[in-house]
């Protein structure tokens, strides 16, 4: 049965073959960065020790690249770039927040423990 | 992209029902709802793994010393396999994007092809997976028969700083956090599959649209997200 209270959103998401050409190139740019970005922590992850780099240095380094990749997973490659402003929040705020007190809850409450062992010697 | 999403809509119109508020379909929301939820599981999963490497920092192993190991070599590359691992679940995210984008200017054949190329692509992350886990398990010496210095869930033979309870917990992270996103990359290669015998069939030809392809794409997106989490959080910290 044809439903016509149905609006279908995807029949809007057609685009042409000229449009296609700019999309696709976003894509292999998209490709390039994730691949080389992967590159770099992989040769830092190997030859930090060597080059002499802090560790505190490299750890906040490899966060912010894996954040960058993230980034542009779910923005371009997921589309959520493209989408309405509002789904973005719907989907990243309430996400962000939850995962954000959960890693400070368990991070401050390991660092806490491991005083706590060695203080005990455990 | 064009589209509804892009679309200046005035608010009381989009908010004054009849429609969706943020111009996507019924389907792709609860694919994002389902994304949520699970992205809340593995977020969890490694939350926990940041906990037991904080608190057991002293004896916690250095996944270089552990993994090192590349087929058909015994060079030391030490976390090369990984990054390659990496650059294959990346690229067959990309060869997703772009059956999307083929589905968007109704390529059937394109569609095709590039969803055959994500199956593929898959399919060599569950083999190197599945490679990855039996080098893992054989131990240092390489041989899974010798099953004293394999890898379970209870022994380890990867030795942490001062051998301490931190190396036999990495093990345990290593085959849950690894083995619950395999599974995930299993389903994702089913999934893309099954709507890839849709395409060949013409079943989305005749709808009109391939959103279809558009929402396995974003769990097929999904899986190369967590990875890219597991590989900085498992193997670089």
């Amino acid at each position: 049965m044809e439903r016509d209270d149905i609006i279908e959103y995807s029949l809007d998401a057609h685009h042409s073959e000229e449009e296609g050409k700019k999309i696709r190139k976003k894509i292999w740019f998209v490709t390039a960065l994730l691949t080389i970005v992967t590159a770099a922590e992989v040769l830092l992850g190997v030859f930090w020790n060597s080059i002499g780099f802090p560790w505190s240095v490299v750890k906040i380094s490899f966060i912010i690249m894996t954040i960058v990749k993230a980034g542009y997973i779910v923005m371009v490659f997921m589309h959520l770039g493209d989408e309405r402003k509002t789904l973005r929040w719907v989907i990243l705020a309430p996400y962000a927040l939850f995962i954000m007190y959960l890693l400070f809850i368990l991070l401050n409450d390991a660092t806490v423990l491991y005083n706590v062992r060695q203080a005990l010697g455990i | 992209m064009s589209g509804e999403a892009s679309k200046a809509i005035e608010p009381n119109v989009l908010w004054g029902g009849g429609r969706s508020p943020f111009s996507v379909s019924y389907g792709k929301m609860m694919m994002w709802f389902f994304l949520i939820s699970d992205a809340l599981t593995f977020g969890g999963l490694l939350a926990s793994l940041g906990f037991m490497r904080h608190k057991f920092a002293d004896s916690w192993p250095i996944s270089e010393e552990v993994f090192f190991h590349f087929p058909f070599t015994h060079a030391h590359l030490p976390l090369m396999y990984v990054a390659l691992m990496t650059f294959i679940l990346i690229v067959s995210s990309v060869t997703m994007v772009l059956a999307v984008e083929a589905g968007h200017r109704m390529d059937r054949k394109g569609v095709a092809i590039w969803l055959a190329l994500t199956v593929i692509g898959g399919l060599f992350f569950l083999g190197s997976q599945a490679w990855e886990w039996s080098s893992y398990i054989a131990g240092p010496d390489g041989l899974v028969s010798t099953w004293a210095d394999n890898a379970t869930l209870t022994q380890n033979p990867y030795p942490g700083k001062d051998g301490g309870p931190g190396a036999a917990h990495y093990t345990q992270f290593f085959f849950f956090v690894t083995g619950f996103h395999g599974t995930h990359v299993f389903s994702g290669v089913v999934l893309n599959f099954i709507i890839f015998l849709g395409v060949i069939q013409g079943k989305y030809e005749n709808t009109g649209h391939y959103e279809m392809v558009e929402k396995v794409g974003l769990y097929w997106h999904f899986v190369d997200l967590v990875w890219v989490f597991v590989f900085t959080f498992y193997y670089l910290l």
